[in-house]
């Protein structure tokens, strides 16, 4: 494929507030989802599927017996490991369902059931008996567990780093803080539960794949399943139209997919649909895992500081290891000559850890600001007076030079329109009739990530419009409308001349809707693209015309050191009495590169603040040690913020443009609300009551002393 | 989710004789709790009932030998009542509870009726793979020693420890409200403190109602307290979640001196919990923060709790101290 360098483009419409592409047909119901598809988009007559469970943590299916379920009207297979379709690669054992007998978790697929209806698969699952011979199983994290140092840690990092003497320096530290801060698991709830249709074809003997999945990106669906299902990438078509969120949970193919894909193996030609239940989420489709940072920071009596620890306990599963990134941004994030990370992970009985919401940045952030407000309170330093004085002058973890760090520039930015200066630094001494009332800061930081893999196609339409196509997938965040920015500017026509063509793998290839690095990734190949077509063919191509090229390599990877970096503020409100919690602000200033589109980037903002607050103060599921499973497994028991609990939330980014990281002068969003929120909240709730919570959740109980908090 | 049978009935006595000719019947009203747990499989009814045409949808003054009251039909919604004005002026702890119970879409589905007839949202209760003694006598009781943060701690047993969780009940036991029930026998009034029963050694019968007894309505007393009475809920988020604690009161002050005053609690029992000793120790005493913690404490002499619960016993106490003090300033103003 073509590779052309993507130069900066010339903008027109990128940092123009534009409407969502596909609002309308959202709010109007017609947009269809990966279940909603008919016979207009080739699903005809389609069986819908039920999976049966697994309700031990650990050991045997001895038997499944079907009797009840195939006699039930409208049942019309049921599938288990004795009769299921087999694999051609089993090492994903996440995915190789129904290949043998044994049970890694509870809440594993056992079985399947195909009906005619919904109802009646519904109904046949639930008689579906499952004798399970069990074995022992751990399924809790604790400091107690048997742990081991995996070779890296998500994406590809050192489990552990070692710079200077760290013992000599706490040794002679002035002030040590050191303190053990606990996130819980969490589970991603995107509004719209997983979902697939799969059917297979066979054109002569060629076999062939068909797919719409509720997923963050086509190709890596077709990509995982391929192999494992003897076929070539190509002999698969994914689409995702239109997706209600994913938040990682959909970043790559979980269970249910292959579940869907096995039972349509089964059906001649007939289509699956899947859809998994909310309660099922809990158990299937990826959750972050909970984290135990026991941190130490070594500082002199002004603050400065000389040693950094961060030890990691979390936890994966016996079935496949993941390993989140806790301690990496304490890697980066502040000078200190002697510091030392290190990630260990306790292999549990439990589903696959997976991809929530900035993986890594969000714990390890939420630990480190809050050991951070600890020191400030230690040191009798101004939070951020603090972070200033641990400005590092490079990345303390590359030695690279930043390419565009503006942390101080968040914090003062967001102090002066948050009202910083009139707080009293004293905890405790703020009261409004019941209410405790303070105030707290964190940063936060995100990767700049770009992926490699992307490429676009640009196609002359005539009369000045043109069509441009990359399989990336919008799952709600705006996508579809800032791609159309990006090509209207790289192609320099307005928005309302591209018709852009997304989420299909017969497209030119896209990396996952992740990682904060999709518009980059995307964008970048959408400009590549569009510049290699003008070269190719000039101003006025003739209709017909297209070129499809890929962005070549980018050298400044190499030589800079790329991240985004925010700075968050809260006001927390404890009741004296009740002990219940409110956050009347929540405020984030962002520098995050150039913004391609106010409206959606604010929403991406927002929807991280809420999301870290959710975390700071809600989300928890309770895995219950001796069943194995999450038992707050609906949006009944498992809180998110509700809309009460969202006050005056707002945030506002440094007006500037990173030309070094992208041709669009961006970087990524997605991520870095989230990121560090926990922490401002918690930092809020101490100055609020002189109550210092280092668990995740902080909730009313941590509140509640005899007399009142 | 079963097959099952679906009737409607246009008259109570008509619901009444369905049910009674159905085997495996269950009446359905706004069907917010009913509905999922047929979903889930918590509830296997052969038949529903369904009875929310019914038009017991009514809100009316009474009048009889006892005194005046508001007789509220069983197929009012949840919001409709909490709306009504004569409950928001005379009753506020009923407008108040109402409010702060689940969302507004599912006030406005939720009957009056089956609002006080919805079951405990204990997490095992609602998972058909774990056990649970009210769901399947006998199996054992996972929230024991489980997932302990909405236990009761008072009236449990070691057969089942969970709360009931309508907020509407606790305001209405709270101001001596009682149930207008039909069944086959006939009519009968009940106590709204006495429908609903303690766990004991069966868990799984939440009330003392008969099978096919259908509830027409809620009779609600006029008295002088009512009027000033209030509602207080403690949940983990600001709206949309079930009480952690809450505490329904009504106070009146003679002379510097309690001269009426009821409590009642939910979230900390099988059923909401009349605070009768507590009561009884605040009357004739002056209302301040001290005599409220002791009535409260002496109330709570038989709470037991774990370490998940245990966050209650403070919690309740101060609740129910704010929202006495609360209440007195009212008062005096
Ligand atoms: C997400 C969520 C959050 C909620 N939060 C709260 C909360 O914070 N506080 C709160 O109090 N409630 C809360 N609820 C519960 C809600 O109030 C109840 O579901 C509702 O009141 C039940 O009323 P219904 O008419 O829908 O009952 P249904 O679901 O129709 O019936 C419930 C039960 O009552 C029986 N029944 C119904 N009517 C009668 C009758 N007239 N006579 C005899 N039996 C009858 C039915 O057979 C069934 O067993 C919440 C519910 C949900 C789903
Ligand atoms: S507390 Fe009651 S409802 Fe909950 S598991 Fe135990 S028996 Fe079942």
């Amino acid at each position: 494929m073509t590779e052309q360098v993507a130069r900066p483009v010339k903008i027109r419409t990128i940092g123009r507030r534009t409407d969502r592409a596909d609002g309308v047909e959202k709010v109007t119901g017609r947009a269809t989802y990966a279940v909603e598809h008919g016979v207009d988009d080739g699903v005809v007559d389609p069986l819908h599927l039920w999976l049966v469970q697994s309700t031990v943590a650990k050991g045997r299916v001895s038997a499944v017996r079907a009797e009840a379920a195939l006699s039930h009207p409208g049942v019309v297979a049921v599938i288990d490991h004795t009769n299921a379709p087999r694999l051609h690669d089993t090492d994903n054992r996440e995915l190789a369902i129904l290949q043998d007998d044994r049970v890694g978790f509870r809440g594993q697929i056992v079985a399947l059931v195909l009906a005619e209806t919904l109802e009646a698969a519904r109904q046949g699952a639930a008689l579906v008996e499952v004798d399970q011979e069990v074995d022992p199983h751990e399924v809790e994290l604790t400091e107690h567990n048997a742990t081991y140092r995996p070779e890296t840690v998500n994406p590809d990092m050192d489990t552990d780093t070692d710079e200077g003497d760290v013992d000599a320096a706490f040794a002679q530290a002035d002030v040590v803080v050191d303190h053990t801060y606990r996130t819980p698991y969490e589970h991603n709830n995107p509004l719209e539960a997983h979902a697939t249709t799969a059917w297979w074809e066979s054109d002569g003997g060629d076999e062939r794949l068909t797919m719409f999945d509720s997923t963050q990106g086509v190709h890596g669906v077709a990509q995982s399943l391929a192999p494992m299902l003897g076929l070539a990438p190509g002999q698969i078509r994914v689409r995702a139209p239109y997706v209600g969120g994913g938040f990682g949970s959909k970043g790559e193919a979980h269970a249910h997919v292959m579940a869907a894909v096995l039972a349509a193996r089964t059906t001649e030609g007939r289509p699956v649909k899947l859809a998994v239940t909310r309660q099922q989420m809990f158990a299937l489709t990826g959750y972050r895992t909970a984290t135990i940072s026991h941190i130490r920071l070594g500082a002199s009596a002004d603050g400065r500081l000389d040693a950094i620890e961060h030890i990691v306990q979390e936890q994966t599963s016996t079935i496949r290891e993941f390993a989140e990134q806790t301690a990496s941004p304490t890697r980066m994030m502040y000078a200190a000559p002697n510091r030392r990370t290190r990630h260990r992970l306790a292999r549990l009985d439990v589903a696959v850890p997976s991809w929530m919401r900035a993986p890594g940045e969000m714990p390890g952030m939420f630990a480190q600001e809050v050991a951070m407000d600890e020191l400030a309170v230690s040191c009798g330093v101004d939070p951020i007076l603090l972070r200033e004085l641990n400005e590092p002058d490079t990345d303390p973890e590359t030695g690279l030079p930043f390419n565009n760090r503006r942390l101080v520039d968040c914090l003062r930015h967001g102090a002066e329109r948050f009202g910083w200066a009139a707080r009293n630094r004293e905890p405790r001494a703020t009261r409004d009739g019941e209410w405790w009332v303070g105030t707290g800061v964190a940063s936060a930081t995100y990767p700049a990530n770009r992926m490699p893999g992307n490429a676009a196609r640009v196609r002359s339409l005539g009369d000045g419009r043109y069509a441009v196509a990359i399989a990336s997938v919008d799952i709600g965040t705006g996508a579809r409308t800032v791609l159309s920015q990006i090509a209207a500017d790289a192609l320099d026509v307005e928005p309302s001349a591209i018709d852009l063509e997304v989420a299909d793998t017969r497209l030119p290839a896209a990396t996952v809707a992740g990682g904060s690095s999709g518009t980059s990734s995307w964008g970048t190949a959408i400009v590549a693209a569009a510049q290699r077509f003008r070269k190719d063919h000039g101003d006025s191509a003739e209709p017909g015309l297209e070129t499809t090229a890929t962005p070549a390599d980018d050298p400044a990877e190499e030589r800079l050191s790329f991240h985004s970096f925010g700075a968050v503020f809260a006001e927390a409100r404890v009741n004296h009495w009740t002990g219940e919690i409110r956050v009347p602000r929540l405020f984030g200033v962002y520098s995050v590169g150039r913004v391609i589109n106010p409206m959606t980037a604010r929403s991406q903002f927002l929807g991280g603040l809420v999301m870290g607050l959710s975390a700071g103060l809600f989300e928890d599921s309770y895995r219950d040690p001796r069943l194995g499973h999450v038992v707050t497994q609906d949006l009944a028991t498992y809180h998110v913020a509700a809309h009460a609990d969202v006050l005056d939330v707002d945030a506002e980014w440094l007006e500037e443009s990173d030309d070094t990281f992208t041709p669009m002068g961006s970087r990524g969003i997605g991520e870095i609300g989230i990121v560090g929120t926990a922490a401002a909240v918690a930092n809020a709730t101490f100055h609020a009551t002189g109550t210092r919570v280092r668990s995740l959740p902080i909730t009313v109980d941590d509140f509640s002393g005899a007399d009142g908090i | 989710m079963k097959d099952l049978t679906y009737l409607t009935a246009d008259t109570a006595d008509s619901a009444v004789e369905l049910f009674a000719a159905t085997p495996g019947a269950q009446f359905l009203g706004g069907g917010t709790n009913l509905i999922d747990h047929l979903k889930l499989g918590v509830a296997t009814p052969d038949a529903l009932v369904d009875i929310s045409r019914i038009p017991l949808d009514r809100v009316e003054e009474y009048q009889d030998a006892i005194g005046s009251g508001l007789r509220i039909g069983s197929n009012v919604r949840n919001s409709d009542l909490a709306a009504h004005p004569v409950v928001r002026a005379s009753f506020p702890a009923v407008s108040r509870a109402l409010l702060a119970g689940a969302s507004g879409q599912i006030r406005n589905q939720a009957t009056t009726g089956g609002n006080l007839l919805q079951r405990t949202r204990c997490v095992y209760f609602q998972d058909v793979t774990t056990p649970c003694n009210k769901r399947e006598p006998g199996t054992g009781c996972s929230a024991l020693e489980g997932y302990g943060r909405h236990n009761a701690v008072l009236g449990a047993s070691d057969a089942c420890v969970a709360t009931h969780p309508s907020d509407l009940a606790v305001a209405l036991a709270a101001l001596d409200a009682s149930v207008v029930v039909l069944g086959p026998e006939g009519e009968r009034r009940i106590a709204l403190d006495d429908l609903h029963r303690l766990p004991d050694d069966d868990p799984s019968i939440d009330t003392i109602l008969e099978p096919g007894e259908l509830i027409t309505s809620v009779e609600l007393p006029r008295t002088a307290v009512a009027a000033q009475s209030t509602y207080r809920k403690v949940r983990d988020r600001a709206s949309f979640a079930f009480a952690l604690v809450s505490v329904a009161a009504a106070l009146q002050v003679e002379g510097g001196r309690v001269s009426d005053v009821r409590i009642a609690w939910g979230g900390v029992a099988h059923k909401p919990w009349r605070a009768r000793r507590a009561e009884d120790w605040l009357r004739g005493r002056a209302i301040t923060e001290q005599t409220i913690r002791a009535a409260v404490a002496e109330e709570l002499t038989a709470a037991r709790t774990n370490a998940q619960s245990v966050y209650k016993v403070p919690m309740l106490t101060n609740t129910t101290t704010l929202a006495l003090l609360r209440l007195a300033e009212e008062v005096a103003q």
